[in-house]
């Protein structure tokens, strides 16, 4: 498999999607495999503050050169705030993924759905059997 | 064929189909002819029908009688544009971009809007379209309209939000020909309000108000234009509000064509590019930075996003854009302004002899740009037939539009409506002798 970075410390959903709980809010953003797979990000189209999303749901939508793709709630919640930068700068998501590059947080409603969500090893897993 | 399909008969591939719906004796054709027979055939056929050329032109109602100069057909008709939309390799032919990205300027100009598409099919799905994509750009569903709606617009509207479960509010016309104020329909459920300008029967609208009732519930203003020359006088949708401009752009040098094909516009405001349908152009440089032209944010479209493309029933309308941009270029802001003048000038003329004249009257007082509805003695059908035995294509009946302004015709004036003409159109309306 190609080099993917891939942190131990978050949660990841099976459409590549990055979550990690601070707080009981979650931050959400994509992951290193998603951004080097879509190329250069052009927009990202996020919901609104207060906006309300479920996890498994569509909540958004990602614009690279190539292709615009749905972004997936990896849990529910309402959204406390966006990156506002990403509207100007929307290649931070291919220079900083998990970090300058996030997309939202999320005030987290129930632990359970972030516990379900795949961890480092499974993601990783996850990916090497979809490369195959 | 018959092998490839493995069927023995001609008439074993109609065995499926019951007996009695089977024609049993031969088509009645008249028989065949010559290409020179054919032709008077066709010609005599032809001279039958009223045109521009033949009679007084007073039918407007979404269709535009104006000069066409002959240089757009010359330029038009290049083989190097021969192509009904954007080509599939669209980068090849930049000349062909280069239309299509003038085009969009000069209408952000005539909109007072930001960004403009490459056309769509004609003023009534262009309708159709910004609703949608207001309701997409707002997550909304319910959509209030003026009542100054074409008739004909609103048909499409309904068919395209058919599926959609979206909730569609109608306002009352006033007693002055405009809509009814849209503020109290306005709900925090409303994806967007539709307001033509000017109305179907002519008032000019206020569309600063209906954008400002829209935009205090978070809805989107859209106004559509079937008399795309009328953005040229009054004061330009972007300016008074309008989040979506569209419309119909068929008066800019497309010849009439009983009906069509008509040249459908949309513009917005930056902010909803994404949501913008159809295919957009955009300049930008080469490796050796030259200027050259590109479909750019082709991501949204159907080819690449399928079902959640910004529309699946879209397109542009090559030929019919390229007509309109050589158009606007000869004519000039200038000259495009002075001929909105000229068409408002007439119709003022008109509207004063209607004034003036025993058995006429205007039902609606708001003022209006080229087109407005004249009340007659008689049945609107004996009017229009009066008017037909006198060389004179009068205008629509609008007995089915518009029930309770009693017997009326509409009544469109433009650059080719000659005083005299006028003058004879407005006697025979009246049945008296001009």
């Amino acid at each position: 498999m190609a080099e993917y970075d891939i942190p131990d410390d978050l949660r990841y959903t099976e459409q590549d999607e990055w979550a990690r709980l601070e707080d009981g809010r979650v931050l959400v953003g994509i992951t290193d495999y998603a951004q080097q797979k879509l190329g250069d990000i052009v927009f990202v189209d996020l919901p609104a503050p207060k906006t309300r999303i479920d996890q498994g749901s569509v909540f958004g939508a990602i614009e690279s050169v190539k292709a615009v793709s749905e972004l997936y709630a990896p849990v529910s919640g309402r959204v406390i705030e966006r990156n506002e930068e990403l509207a100007e700068r929307p290649e931070m998501v291919n220079e900083d993924c998990y970090g300058d590059g996030w997309f939202l947080t999320v005030a987290l409603e129930d632990e359970e759905e972030y516990e379900s969500l795949l961890d480092a090893t499974a993601y990783r897993k996850f990916l090497e059997e979809r490369e195959e | 064929m018959l092998d490839a399909i493995d069927v023995p008969s001609l008439a074993a591939l109609f065995d499926p189909i019951p007996e009695k719906y089977r024609l049993s004796r031969p088509l009645e054709l008249p028989a065949a002819v010559g290409e020179q027979e054919l032709l008077a055939e066709l010609e005599r056929l032809a001279a039958r029908n009223a045109s521009t050329r033949t009679h007084d032109w007073f039918l407007g109602a979404g269709t535009y009688a104006h000069f066409v100069p002959a240089a757009v057909d010359a330029l038009a008709s290049r083989s190097e544009f021969y192509t009904a939309y954007t080509p599939y390799q669209p980068e090849i032919s930049q000349g062909t971009l280069q239309a299509i990205f003038e085009w969009q300027t000069m209408l952000c100009g005539l909109t007072g809007l930001e960004v403009a598409n490459a056309s769509m099919y004609d003023g009534a799905s262009a309708t159709a379209e910004a609703v949608l994509m207001a309701m997409r750009a707002t997550r909304r569903a319910r959509v209030v309209i003026g009542a100054g709606l074409h008739p004909h617009y609103l048909e499409v509207v309904r068919t395209y939000l058919g599926g959609l479960g979206a909730e569609l509010v109608r306002a009352e016309r006033g007693p002055d020909g405009r809509s009814a104020p849209l503020a109290p329909l306005v709900d925090d459920a409303t994806a967007c309000v539709v307001l033509q300008q000017p109305s179907f029967l002519g008032p000019v609208e206020d569309v600063a108000a209906a954008a400002e009732a829209a935009h205090a519930r978070g809805a989107l203003c859209v106004v559509t234009v079937a008399e795309a020359l009328s953005m040229a006088l009054l004061r330009a949708p972007g300016d008074l509000g309008a989040d979506i401009a569209c419309g119909e752009a068929q008066s800019f040098g497309v010849p009439m064509g009983l009906g069509g094909p008509h040249l459908g516009f949309m513009a917005t405001r930056f902010q909803w590019v994404r949501q913008l349908p159809g295919r957009l152009v955009g300049e930008t440089v080469d490796g050796a930075n030259r200027r050259g032209f590109v479909l750019t944010l082709a991501t949204r479209e159907q080819h690449i996003r399928r079902e959640r493309a910004t529309s699946n029933i879209c397109t542009n309308q090559g030929l019919c854009l390229l007509m309109a941009t050589i158009y606007l270029a000869l004519m000039g802001p200038v000259g495009l302004r002075r001929l909105a003048e000229l068409n408002l000038a007439k119709a003022e003329y008109a509207k004063r002899l209607v004034r003036a004249t025993p058995g006429l009257s205007l039902p609606l007082s708001a003022p209006g740009f080229n087109e407005f509805a004249v009340g007659v003695p008689d049945a609107a059908a004996a009017a229009l037939a009066r008017a037909l035995d006198a060389g004179i294509v009068a205008g629509l009946d609008l007995r089915a539009a518009a029930p309770e302004l009693g017997p009326a015709v509409l009544v469109c004036t433009t650059e080719l409506s000659g005083r005299a003409a006028i003058d004879r159109l407005v006697a025979a309306l009246a049945g008296r002798p001009a």
